[in-house]
């Protein structure tokens, strides 16, 4: 085991985890800023060879560069002591022990998957899972594409194919058509979000989009996904396609913080205005404290590391610019808020836990989240929870429970505190 | 610097760009059948950012390595539908 | 409308409110009300229920919630005293009648328990152990180091030997109880999941719902609550780890147990740990085990946790390589002497107890259920009871407190 001492340890290399490090550092902190990726940006500033950098990201990777921030990628947090101010990381396979005084938890976010029939093929992808993979170098030229689910996310998964070649064959977006309108009228009063959206709009022009429809199911011969069929309550299409890049929005990415104890607030990290948790020492930033965009992270980021380096006036410079963007988070909630037909694509048959195959039907006798992970083990499997445990509580409005170590999957070794041998 | 590594999957060598993740490199092989579920049924990547673990392969002898995490390195071992 | 609720009558014993509307009638009278549906709890209600006795059993939660689910699962004959290898292997036979009734999921698998020896002077217990298996009629094979080699590769070289059980088994002791409790309902018994028995005493059982039942006989089946339930009862916590892999199809075969396991278990006071492993049917390995006295937190004790991850590589290296998924705790409910309590209270008339089982409940669940079956219906036990009975000198060795 090897291990590390600073003075913040920033964890998340997404635009809030790169904004507080490189602000901590600014204030003369020494900071490690690790991620389980093997390089920064996160999700959406991950990298594309086929494409530069958007100007955000280029700005502050090339300031994170210049920063003196250590960086750890690959480094994946699954055990931490928040009183004694340590964190224990897989890396290479092996135990990474880190000291800090301060902790800034920017863990982001990941994406809501609903199941629905056929939604286990390989071929069904999520919408940021697709844009993840084209840009870790998945060739998508010619391919037919359809994407749906719901948020913004989709427009932008549906610009990047665009990019790089996929055949798109549509956009559907589960709010309705009055939702998106209201919503896009918003988007005047965020200058920096419409242009981003003009920008995909235009990445995605001749893109066929409909607002009001959803999967129904998916299906395929050979054990790939072949077509999808979509509804819209009363009328069904059928689209035939190589691919479905399907997601229902951003979910926290908050295991890591309930590990530690940290309160919850809307499925959230609850902050207060510097960007604490209610755990010392502990502080949180992006969309681990409530789905916001980059914008918002930067802010957020930018606060949690200037309080982390104990310099709460350069904290408040960033109050302002983070409430307005604030109210994009609230429209965006608004907008996109999941209906709840959604529920009506699941069948007795529909498998809702991946992990250990547990299908719909099997879960009607359950009346809480433990209850049914005990009696089918529904979450009990090497997601611990993460793909099947959203989904069922927007199906069956069960909470989830404590998160117990390892955080995320560790060799046992690793577990041990060991180091990899080889 | 090369623009491909080479790779051995499930037995066969095969090139894959350098800087791709190997979740992405092994898609563009065509290949569909990741893992296998419970009941013997064909996964694929699904989140592509390490969380759905639907991605896991066996990298150099070691079994469930999330593919999408996992950057492709010349001489880098691959066998495919385990558990 | 005949079964519809009466605004005037909740729960009346009758049919009929005073304004002479029909209401359901809310059984408040048992034969049996049983505190628990932990896989003791709910053997018994299913035990009960099949000898014609009218059952009711609470939980605070849902069937197999506590330690039921936070245990390994095993089935195994154990030799450290004579009371208990009868209620062991009494108990292992009764499980394999029982094995065809259960469900698929609750993979039963009658994998056998490979005891090891890791040097010569474990290799001689394990002989005497072989030889007193012989002496009992239990089924016994020593194994030299190919043999070892042969039943577990991937135990590393250097044992001794060891000693196979064949018969052992494993089980997902969680859906068993479950399916207990479902089999038990569907012949006649009541249960009431969320609710808990907040006492037990004359003949009644009050609930935490403002209810109560009644029954010539209360049973305490409330594992780590038992104490709380009814005071005086010497039931001491002893906390376990455990981590589950990820499926690896064929690296173990064998529940695998280091000999060194009962100095574990013997040690009251102490810390300790012990390699012990279990598969699931699934490929999935858990790996054990630890035992911490007096300390009841749920919390993974880090230092606990990694001498007990790395005795377990000091026997199988490559352990190291699989996925750990996750890590939990639970308590062991333990009595001085290190046997249940099984049999009715020395002082509170009708009250039964059926607790303390420490690391043996699920292999001793159902020979638990049929000797407190016995006891109830005035019937002889096939085992003799006196070992296991509350009021046995060596557990009463102080006073009970009672309200």
């Amino acid at each position: 085991m090897s291990g590390r001492e600073c003075d913040v340890l920033v964890v998340g290399a997404g635009p809030a985890g790169i904004a507080a490090a490189c602000r901590a550092a600014e204030c003369g902190r020494s900071v490690l800023l690790a991620d389980e990726n093997p390089a920064c940006g996160g999700q959406i500033w991950r990298a594309d060879r086929s494409s530069a950098a958007t100007p955000a990201a280029a700005e502050w990777l090339a300031r994170l560069a210049a920063s003196g921030v250590e960086i750890l990628p690959g480094a994946a947090a699954f055990e931490a002591d928040a009183d004694a101010g340590v964190l224990r990381f897989e890396h290479q396979f092996e135990t990474v022990e880190v000291h800090c005084r301060r902790l800034v938890l920017a863990t982001g976010a990941r994406e809501l998957f609903l199941p629905f029939p056929g939604w286990t093929l390989p071929g069904v992808i999520g919408a940021g899972g697709l844009q993840a993979l084209v840009k870790g170098g998945f060739p998508v030229a010619g391919r037919r594409v359809v994407v749906a689910g719901s948020g913004p996310l989709l427009l932008a998964a549906a610009g990047l194919l665009g990019l790089h070649g996929a055949k798109m064959l549509g956009v559907y977006e589960q709010t309705s058509f009055a939702n998106l309108a209201r919503f896009s009228l918003q988007l005047w009063t965020f200058p920096k979000k419409l242009l981003e959206a003009i920008r995909l709009a235009m990445a995605a022009r001749g893109v066929h989009l409909r607002s009001g429809w959803w999967v129904a199911s998916a299906g395929g011969t050979n054990a790939r996904l072949e077509w999808v069929k979509l509804t819209d309550g009363w009328r069904q299409t059928k689209v035939e396609c190589d691919l479905l890049a399907c997601g229902y929005g951003l979910r926290p990415n908050t295991e890591l913080a309930q590990f530690i104890g940290c309160r919850m607030s809307a499925g959230a990290v609850a902050v207060d205005e510097f960007q604490n948790t209610s755990v010392d020492g502990v502080l949180a930033a992006g969309e681990v404290t409530g789905i916001g965009g980059a914008e918002l992270s930067l802010e957020e980021g930018s606060v949690a590391g200037y309080a982390a380096a104990d310099e709460p006036d350069r904290a408040r410079a960033h109050f302002a610019a983070r409430a307005r963007y604030q109210g994009f988070a609230a429209a965006l909630e608004r907008a996109f808020t999941l209906r709840q037909e959604l529920k009506s694509a699941v069948t007795a048959e529909t498998i809702v836990c991946r992990c250990e195959d547990v299908t719909a039907g099997q879960l009607g006798e359950f009346k809480s989240w433990k209850e049914a992970k005990l009696g089918s083990r529904c979450g009990m499997g090497a997601c611990q929870g993460k793909t099947c445990g959203p989904a069922a509580e927007f199906l069956y409005g069960w909470g989830a429970g404590s998160v117990r170590p390892p955080v995320t999957p560790v060799r046992v070794g690793t577990l041990a505190g060991e180091s990899d041998p080889r | 610097m090369s623009e491909t590594v080479r790779i051995v999957l499930n037995g066969d060598e095969r090139e894959v760009p350098a800087e791709a993740t190997l979740a992405a490199a092994l898609l563009g092989l065509g290949l569909m059948r990741f893992r296998n579920s419970v009941q013997g049924e064909p996964r694929a990547p699904l989140c592509g950012m390490g969380a759905c673990q639907e991605c896991r392969v066996t990298v150099d002898g070691r079994m469930h390595v999330r593919s999408c995490m996992t950057p492709c390195r010349e001489g880098l071992r691959v066998e495919t539908d385990q558990p | 409308m005949v079964g519809s609720w009466c605004l005037h009558g909740v729960g009346t014993v009758d049919s009929r409110c005073f304004c002479g509307r029909a209401v359901p009638v809310v059984r408040a009278n048992f034969d049996v009300v049983i505190a628990g549906a932990g896989i003791v709890g709910a053997a018994c209600a299913l035990e009960l229920t099949r000898a014609g006795l009218s059952v009711a059993i609470a939980d605070p939660a849902f069937p197999g919630a506590g330690a039921t689910a936070a245990g390994m699962g095993h089935v195994v004959v154990m030799q450290d005293s004579e009371p208990q290898f009868r209620l062991t292997s009494w108990s292992r036979r009764l499980w394999q009648a029982l094995a065809p009734e259960l469900p698929a999921e609750a993979e039963y698998s009658p994998c056998g328990t490979l005891w090891v020896a890791a040097d010569e002077e474990e290799l001689a217990a394990a002989r005497r152990l072989r030889d007193d298996a012989s002496a009992r009629g239990l089924s016994a094979e020593l194994l030299d180091p190919a043999g070892l080699a042969e039943a577990e590769p991937q135990l590393r070289p250097g044992l001794s030997g060891g000693l196979l059980i064949p018969q052992d088994a494993v089980v997902y002791a969680p859906a068993v109880a479950r399916w207990m409790i479902r089999s038990a309902v569907a012949q006649g018994a009541v249960f009431r999941p969320g609710v808990a028995v907040d006492s037990m005493r004359d003949g009644r059982a009050k609930l935490s719902d403002w209810t109560a039942w009644s029954a010539g006989a209360l049973i305490n089946a409330a594992g780590m609550g038992a104490a709380r339930l009814t005071r005086g009862l010497p039931i001491q916590p002893r906390k376990g780890h455990l981590v589950i892999t990820d499926r690896a199809p064929g690296f173990l075969h064998h529940q695998v147990v280091e000999l060194g396991y009962t100095k574990s278990v013997q040690a009251l006071t102490s810390d300790s740990v012990a390699f012990n492993l279990s598969p699931r049917p699934t490929g999935q390995v858990l790996i054990g085990s630890s035992r911490q006295s007096g300390v009841d937190t749920e919390a993974v004790d880090r230092p606990i946790l990694e001498a007990m991850l790395r005795r377990a590589f000091s026997f199988m290296p490559a352990l190291r390589e699989l996925s750990a998924i996750r890590c939990w705790t639970g308590l062991r409910a333990a009595t001085p002497d290190k046997l249940p309590l099984i049999g009715p209270h020395p002082e509170l008339a009708g009250v039964w107890i059926a607790a303390g089982h420490e690391g043996l409940g699920i292999t001793t669940a159902l020979g638990t259920a049929r000797l407190l079956a016995a006891q109830l219906t005035g019937r002889v036990p096939e085992i003799p009871a006196e070992p296991y009975l509350p009021a046995r000198q060596t557990v009463m060795g102080r006073e009970l407190n009672h309200e």
